[in-house]
């Protein structure tokens, strides 16, 4: 629990919010400007937020950055889409069945310790470079936290509602789909913030090394004929989605810890 | 038609390398629409016996029989009403309700029909839509004791229903109960620690000991009720100042005085 002694109002916190930023585009700004850093090492923060803005309607690397940004969001839902189908029905099962928790658990606990970047290489050989591999890559970064979301949420449910669920002659199709996965919801919900974080930074990795569109393929591009201010204006792009996507999932569970979370256990 | 059959039931728990005896040779025979409320120290095993018959625990030795079965497992022919209610959070009042329906495939609009009475039963027309946190304690378990009657369970298993509940509306659910169990009587094992609630509305009184737990005396209800006419008295406090039931409670008090003095002294 953090020290709520000291009682801020909301926009005192927006200021220092504000503040901090400041802070950071301030020296930012100030190693580049007054020249302590060379514009290639460093681009001043001006330069990068106008490139980044021409970057918008002009092509580069075949391009523009909002077709370069639709292409891996496209790849980047496709592999949490994936991550779900698979993630969200074997730790529900998992947590019903004992058997398949002592069967899949000591695999999963090997294999997700492995950084999504480590399978690029597998990936492009197995499934191709340009949607079967990220796609893959994705899926090895927001895999686990689907699974682990939907398994503590299945096996944290009150035992009092199983046994009620029994008592009524829930059969086990039933116990899944209607007693474990909508009490499971926040958990879940919870594992899907973190494997779409997971997922989007996985994303930008492989396409540094694989694919011919892309953010990350763009920034790759620019490293290349070192306009270090595209590489730059690629890092806040990424940055933006990303927040953005985090923002929407966050009112989402909002509302779903609204419908589902009131008067349950809480986890 | 079902009644309740412990035969020499034993429990035993084993904690990292002690043996706890949580159930010591209990028989006990319920008959066929009987209603039986067993009272105890807490601790002494009650709500174990409870759980067996409901098929979620098991004997160490002995048996637990439902009508000509042996227990198995949990079934909708023994429904449990617990004290915390055990509702769905998420299901609305009447798909609580319609679960165990759904699960049985009684037709659909028979099971319509089915929640339709059990909610008139229960006074909770107008709640068909609310969400159980959405409805006081009281209200609560009128939904989960809808959600037991309206499988026409051959028994009910009810684990100190209202034991969560105010005493106001404590007083009101017993009531309910009573007139319940005349319009429809059933097999009913019902665990409580309040003396007053199991003297008002069971036929036997069992009272258990403690640690390990046996039955100490079971006491005959039934007969009182009848030859003082309690039934005729419409509110619970009127019944509590015969003289009969008053006489019923001392002696049901000192056998369980009995068993708390022996505790303290055990523990000293």
């Amino acid at each position: 629990m953090r020290n709520r002694s000291l009682r801020l109002s909301r926009w005192t916190r927006v200021a220092l919010g504000l503040f901090g930023l400041t802070i950071f585009f301030g020296i930012w700004g100030a190693g580049s400007i007054t020249g302590l850093a060379s514009s290639t090492f460093l681009p001043d923060p001006l330069s990068v937020i106008g490139r980044l803005l021409k970057l918008v309607d002009s092509p580069y690397a075949g391009h523009t950055l909002l077709e370069h940004l639709t292409a891996s969001l496209f790849r980047y839902g496709a592999g949490l889409a994936l991550a779900i189908v698979v993630g969200l029905p074997l730790g529900l099962l998992m947590g019903w069945f004992r058997l398949i928790d002592d069967i899949v658990t000591p695999m999963f606990d090997g294999l997700r310790f492995i950084a999504p970047l480590a399978w690029v290489p597998f990936a492009a050989l197995w499934f191709g470079s340009s949607l079967g591999g990220p796609v893959l890559v994705i899926f090895t970064g927001a895999f686990p936290p689907v699974l682990i979301g939907a398994y503590r949420g299945a096996r944290l449910i009150d035992p009092q509602l199983v046994e009620a669920a029994r008592m009524l002659g829930t059969p086990h199709r039933r116990m899944l789909t209607e007693i474990l996965l909508p009490d499971a919801v926040p958990s879940i919900v919870s594992g899907l913030r973190v494997a779409a974080g997971l997922g989007w930074q996985s994303l930008i990795g492989a396409e540094l090394i694989v694919v011919s569109s892309g953010i990350g393929y763009m920034m790759v591009q620019a490293q290349a004929a070192v306009s270090t201010r595209t590489v730059m204006a690629g890092i806040i792009a990424v940055g933006l989605v990303g927040t953005a996507v985090d923002l929407l999932l966050r009112l989402g569970e909002g509302a779903v810890r609204r419908r589902f979370g009131v008067a349950g256990p809480s986890k | 038609m079902s009644g309740i059959e412990f035969n020499r039931v034993c429990r035993v728990y084993h904690a990292s390398a002690r043996t706890i005896v949580a159930l010591q040779d209990i028989s006990l025979t319920i008959a066929d629409r009987e209603f039986v409320a067993i009272v105890g120290p807490s601790g002494c095993g009650k709500t174990t016996c409870l759980r067996m018959a409901a098929g979620f625990d098991f004997p160490s030795s002995g048996s637990v029989r439902v009508g000509e079965r042996a227990v198995r497992g949990p079934g909708p022919d023994r429904a449990v009403v617990f004290q915390h209610f055990a509702l769905f959070p998420w299901m609305t009042v009447t798909a609580n309700i319609m679960l165990g329906l759904r699960n049985a495939k009684v037709p659909k609009a028979e099971a319509e029909q089915r929640v339709a009475n059990v909610l008139e039963l229960m006074n909770l027309q107008g709640n068909e839509k609310a969400f159980p946190h959405q409805l006081s304690g009281g209200m609560q378990q009128r939904v989960a004791i809808a959600r037991a009657y309206v499988l026409d369970p051959e028994v009910l298993l009810m684990d100190e229903p209202f034991g969560a509940l105010d005493a106001q509306t404590r007083v009101l659910m017993q009531e309910e109960l009573v007139r319940l169990a005349r319009v429809n009587p059933r097999t009913v094992l019902f665990i409580t620690h309040a003396v007053e609630e199991a003297i008002y509305l069971a036929d036997h009184v069992v009272v258990m000991t403690r640690g390990p737990g046996k039955i100490k005396t079971i006491i005959p209800v039934k007969p009182v009720r009848e030859s003082e006419a309690w039934d005729r008295k419409e509110r619970i406090e009127d019944v509590m100042n015969e003289p009969s039931f008053v006489q019923l409670r001392t002696e049901i008090w000192r056998l369980l005085r009995e068993e708390q003095k022996g505790a303290t002294l055990k523990q000293s």
